[in-house]
C-alpha cells in the first residue's frame, strides 16, 4: 500500500525545485510539465525534467509527470522522452473526461515501454478530473485501465467548468468530493484531493485537510513544501489509532497461526477489511514498511 | 612567504597596517601589559553644558585635525545620518586623511565614496560591504582595510592597536551634560553596546543628539562623565532604517527546513537542558531555528538562561513566556526589543566589550552554550569565509562570527548548499575568517555535517535518530556534480584588506581584484 498523502507539484522549468523537492519529504512527486511551462518553453522543460530524471536522486518518492493534455501536440512527446527512462513510477494526465482518453493513455504507454524495454504496466496514470463530464464519469475512468492509481479532482478549472468559482469553505466541491471517493474506491483505486491554493493560510488548509480525510480521501496534491508537514501531522494516526490498529494486527496474526477466521478485540469483531485498516493505520503511522504484503 | 598556522601567507610587514603577527590558534595569543587609556581631562562646576551649536562648532571643539581617527556606532544601521554629516563637515572644515573607526558601515554610507576618493578618508578600520567593498576591492584606497569582529575591535582599543582621536556618539536621547540613553526618543534603537569602549577610550567623545531632554536624562546608557561635548541635528537617522518592523520568521520551505535539521541537532546535543543559552541573531534561518527549539523547549520542559547578541522582539516574547531569564543586549534590531530593553530590568544592555572581547576578565560568549551562524562558504578544514563573495570581493563584516564561535560550546553555520549555482562548501575558502577549530557542524538542506572532531555530536546525533548526517566529502562532492568547477578568482599581489582574529593576529589577507 503506498502512501500518497501529499504530492508535490514541482515546475519543470525550475531546475532548483526539480532537483530539491525531495528533501520536503512529500510522499510523491509530480515534475509538471503542464500549466507550470509556458507554451514557448514547453521543450526545454521537457529536457531538463528528462535530465533530472536520469540524475535519479528522489528520496523514497514516489516519482511521476504532469504530461500535457490528450488534446494537445504535446503529451505524445512528453511520453517518448520520459517514460522509457525507466526512472517514473506514473504520468499524471490533465482533464480526463472519459474512459476513452485512459485507453488512448494507456495504449501510448504499452507501446512506448515495450520499444524501451521496460515492464509493460509500470507506469501507472493519475487521472486529473477538471470537467463536470470527467466526475461524472469518474468510475469508468478509474476502471478504464489497470494502471489507474488515483482519481484527483481538479480546483480551478472544474469549479469554472460548474460556473461557479472556489470559496474558502469549498462549498461547490462538497458534492463532488463525496462522489469521486464512492468512485474510488467501487473502482479500487486512490481519491487524491485537489490543491489547496492559499499558500500562508495554514490554519485553512489544516480544517480542509482534515475534512477531506474524513471523506476517505488518501491525501492530497501539494503547490508549496511548507504546506507538506501540516497534511502528514493531520493524516498521521493518534496514540489511540495506533495502539487499537497494533492489538487488531497482533489478534489477527495470532488467528492466523491458530488456524482461526475471525477474533474479537474489545468485544468487537476483526475480520478481514478491519485488520487491513490497521495495517493501513500503521503504514500512516510510519510504523510499517511501505509495500508489507500480509495475509 | 612566512604563512600562519592554517596556512595562509602573510606577510611580516603590509604597508598601511604595519609589522603582522600571524594567527597561531584561536586562543594561542597571550596578551601582556596594561590597558591602554584616554587621555585624562578635568571639568569643573563652571562648565554645567557641553552644548555647542551645531556640529561644525562640536567638530572644532573637540580638537579633530587632518590625520586623526573618528569612530562611530552602528545601532542606527541603514537609517544613521551622522556618519554621513560629520565626515561632510570635515570635508567642509579642510580636514583630510581620516582614519574611519566605526563598528560597522551600511548601504546609506555609500555617500563615503566621494570622501574616499577627495582624500577627506585615507583609511578605513571596519567593515566594508557594497559598493565600499567593491571599490576597496578594486584597489580603490591606498591603506587596506582591516576586518576587526565586534569582540576584536574593543580588544584593539583597550590594547592600544587603535587610538580614537574623536568619538562621534549618535545618541537617541541626551541631555545637555552628556548623558546619554538608547531606548527613547523618535530615533530610538536600543542598546548602544557598540559605543561603550569608543566613550570610554577616546580622547574626545561627542554626543550626537536630535532629541535633547533636560538634565538628568534617564534611564542612561552612557554616563556624562565620558563625554565631552554634545551636539544637536536635526534628525540622527530614519526610524525606518534603525529598528524593522516585527521580525518575521521565513516562510523559505528550504531555510526552514535547514532551520528544522539545526533544531533537532541543537536538541540531540548535550546541551539542551535546563540553563541553556543561545544566539540565534535576526536572520531568516536563525529566527526559525530559534521557534523550532521553542517548540521543543515546550514539549520537552526545558527552561533556558540567556539569550545574547542582537535582540529581536521574538527573543522579547521568549524572555515574557519564561524560557529564558534574561536577554544580554548589544544590539536591539526591532521595536519591540526597543520596548522591552527600556522596560524590563531581565533585559540587560552590554557593551561590546562585555559581549566578546577576548582580553577582559570574562565575555558573555564564553558562557553561550548555542550559536548559529552564517556563511559564504566553508572548506574540508571547517574553515568559515564570511567576508569575501565567490567572485573575491569584500563584501561583509565579521560581526560577532569570530567571538561566538570562539565562546560557545557547540557552533553551528547554517547556509544553503546553493545559492544560485554558487555552493557554500569547497575545498579551501578564498578567505578565511573563523577557523575550523572552533566550528562545530554545517547544516544544509541535505543534512548535518558536523566536524570530525566532534565525534560526541556525531555520536549524539545517531542516537537521536532524526538528524540526518551528510560528511563534508560526500558534501563537497555532491556540489562538484551539481555545480561544476569554479574559476579561481584572479588576484593582484597588493593586499587591500586585512583580516584580524579576534586577538589581533592576522588570520588572512585580501588581495586586489585583478581588472577583468
Amino acid at each position: 500500500m503506498r502512501l500518497r498523502r501529499t504530492m508535490l507539484y514541482l515546475p519543470g522549468n525550475n531546475p532548483n525545485m526539480l532537483l530539491r523537492g525531495h528533501l520536503f519529504a512529500p510522499d510523491g512527486l509530480i515534475l509538471d510539465l503542464e500549466d507550470a511551462v509556458a507554451v514557448r518553453e514547453k521543450d526545454a522543460a521537457r529536457i531538463l525534467v528528462r535530465d533530472v530524471l536520469k540524475r535519479g536522486e528522489f528520496g523514497s518518492c514516489e516519482v511521476t509527470v504532469r504530461i500535457n493534455g490528450l488534446d494537445t501536440e504535446y503529451w505524445r512527446k512528453d511520453l517518448e522522452m520520459l517514460v522509457p527512462l525507466g526512472r517514473l513510477d506514473g504520468v499524471r494526465a490533465p482533464k480526463v473526461d472519459d474512459a476513452a482518453t485512459v485507453r488512448r493513455l494507456d495504449e501510448a504507454l504499452s507501446e512506448i515501454e515495450e520499444k524501451a524495454g521496460i515492464e509493460v504496466g509500470r507506469t501507472k496514470i493519475f487521472c486529473l478530473l477538471e470537467t463536470a463530464k470527467g466526475i461524472f464519469n469518474t468510475y469508468d475512468i478509474a476502471t478504464a485501465s489497470p494502471r489507474v492509481a488515483a482519481v484527483i479532482p481538479g480546483g480551478e478549472d472544474l469549479t469554472a467548468d460548474l460556473r461557479t468559482n472556489r470559496s474558502p469553505e469549498g462549498t461547490e466541491l462538497e458534492g463532488i468530493r463525496r462522489s469521486v471517493i464512492v468512485a474510488a474506491r467501487a473502482a479500487g483505486v486512490d481519491a487524491l484531493d485537489t490543491v489547496f491554493p492559499r499558500i500562508t493560510d495554514d490554519e485553512g488548509l489544516k480544517r480542509e485537510t482534515e475534512f477531506i480525510k474524513q471523506l476517505g480521501f488518501d491525501g492530497k496534491s501539494v503547490i508549496h513544501p511548507n504546506q507538506i508537514p501540516i497534511i502528514h501531522e493531520v493524516f498521521t494516526p493518534s496514540e489511540k489509532e495506533i495502539e487499537r490498529a497494533q492489538k487488531i494486527v497482533a489478534a489477527a496474526k495470532e488467528a492466523a497461526e491458530r488456524g482461526l477466521g475471525a477474533v474479537q478485540v474489545d468485544g468487537r469483531m476483526v475480520d478481514a477489511p478491519v485488520v487491513k485498516r490497521a495495517l493501513f493505520t500503521l503504514t500512516r503511522a510510519g510504523l510499517l514498511e511501505e509495500g508489507t504484503e500480509h495475509a | 612567504m612566512p604563512k600562519n598556522i592554517l596556512g595562509r601567507e602573510i606577510p611580516e610587514f603590509i604597508e598601511g597596517y604595519g609589522k603582522t603577527q600571524p594567527f597561531m590558534g584561536a586562543s594561542a595569543r597571550k596578551p601582556e601589559g596594561n590597558r591602554a587609556g584616554p587621555k585624562l581631562r578635568a571639568t569643573f562646576s563652571d562648565r554645567t553644558s557641553k552644548l555647542v551649536p551645531d556640529l561644525k562648532a562640536a567638530i572644532a571643539a573637540s580638537g579633530l585635525k587632518s590625520g586623526m581617527t573618528v569612530s562611530f556606532h552602528h545601532h542606527l544601521r541603514n537609517g544613521d545620518y551622522v556618519v554621513n554629516a560629520v565626515i561632510d563637515a570635515c570635508a567642509e572644515m579642510g580636514i583630510r586623511d581620516l582614519t574611519l573607526f566605526p563598528t560597522a558601515l551600511f548601504g546609506v554610507h555609500k555617500k563615503l565614496i566621494e570622501h574616499i576618493k577627495s582624500g577627506v578618508i585615507r583609511r578605513i578600520m571596519g567593515s566594508v560591504n557594497g559598493p565600499i567593498g567593491q571599490m576597496v576591492s578594486e584597489g580603490g584606497m591606498d591603506v587596506p582595510v582591516v576586518l576587526r569582529s565586534h569582540g576584536g575591535r574593543p580588544r584593539a582599543v583597550v590594547s592600544g592597536d587603535v587610538k580614537i582621536d574623536v568619538a562621534f556618539i549618535a545618541a537617541p536621547t541626551a541631555d545637555a551634560y552628556g548623558n546619554i540613553c538608547g531606548s527613547q526618543g523618535k530615533s530610538a534603537c536600543g542598546s548602544l553596546g557598540y559605543a561603550f569602549t569608543d566613550a570610554m577610550y577616546a580622547d574626545c567623545v561627542v554626543a550626537v543628539t536630535d532629541n535633547l531632554v533636560p538634565f538628568p536624562a534617564a534611564p542612561v546608557s552612557i554616563p556624562q562623565y565620558y563625554v565631552d561635548i554634545v551636539a544637536v541635528m536635526d534628525s540622527i537617522g530614519d526610524p525606518a532604517g534603525i529598528v524593522s518592523g516585527t521580525t518575521r520568521i521565513t516562510r523559505d520551505p528550504l531555510r526552514l527546513l535547514i532551520s528544522k535539521y539545526a533544531s533537532r541537532l541543537i536538541e540531540a546535543s548535550p546541551y539542551f537542558k535546563d540553563g541553556i543559552s543561545f544566539q540565534t541573531g535576526a536572520g531568516g534561518i536563525s529566527l526559525a531555528v530559534t521557534a523550532f527549539m521553542k517548540e521543543a523547549m515546550k514539549k520537552r520542559g526545558v527552561r533556558g538562561s540567556f539569550g545574547l547578541g542582537g535582540i529581536t522582539g521574538y527573543f522579547v516574547d521568549l524572555l515574557k513566556e519564561g524560557y529564558v531569564e534574561k536577554l544580554m543586549d548589544v544590539q536591539s534590531f526591532d521595536l519591540e526589543a526597543v520596548k522591552s530593553i527600556a522596560e524590563n530590568p531581565n533585559h540587560i544592555e552590554i557593551s561590546a566589550d562585555w559581549y566578546a572581547n577576548p582580553w577582559n576578565a570574562g565575555t558573555a560568549v564564553n558562557m553561550l552554550d548555542v550559536v548559529i551562524l552564517g556563511a559564504t562558504e566553508m572548506d574540508r578544514d571547517f574553515n568559515v569565509n564570511v567576508n569575501t563573495e565567490a567572485d573575491g570581493a569584500l563584501l561583509h563584516g565579521i560581526g560577532g562570527h569570530q567571538d561566538t564561535a570562539a565562546g560557545a560550546k557547540l557552533t553551528i553555520i547554517s547556509q544553503p548548499l546553493l545559492r544560485g549555482r554558487i555552493p557554500c562548501v569547497v575545498d579551501k575558502v578564498y578567505s578565511v575568517t573563523t577557523p575550523g577549530e572552533v566550528v562545530d557542524a554545517l547544516v544544509t538542506e541535505y543534512g548535518v555535517t558536523i566536524n570530525p572532531r566532534r565525534q560526541d555530536l556525531i555520536d549524539a546525533c545517531k542516537e537521536a535518530g532524526n538528524v540526518p548526517l551528510v560528511s563534508m566529502d560526500e558534501l563537497i562532492a555532491r556540489a562538484h556534480e551539481m555545480c561544476g568547477p569554479s574559476d579561481p578568482v584572479e588576484t593582484e599581489d597588493r593586499i587591500i584588506g586585512v583580516i584580524e582574529w579576534r586577538d589581533g593576529t592576522v588570520i588572512d589577507v585580501v588581495r586586489q581584484l585583478k581588472k577583468k
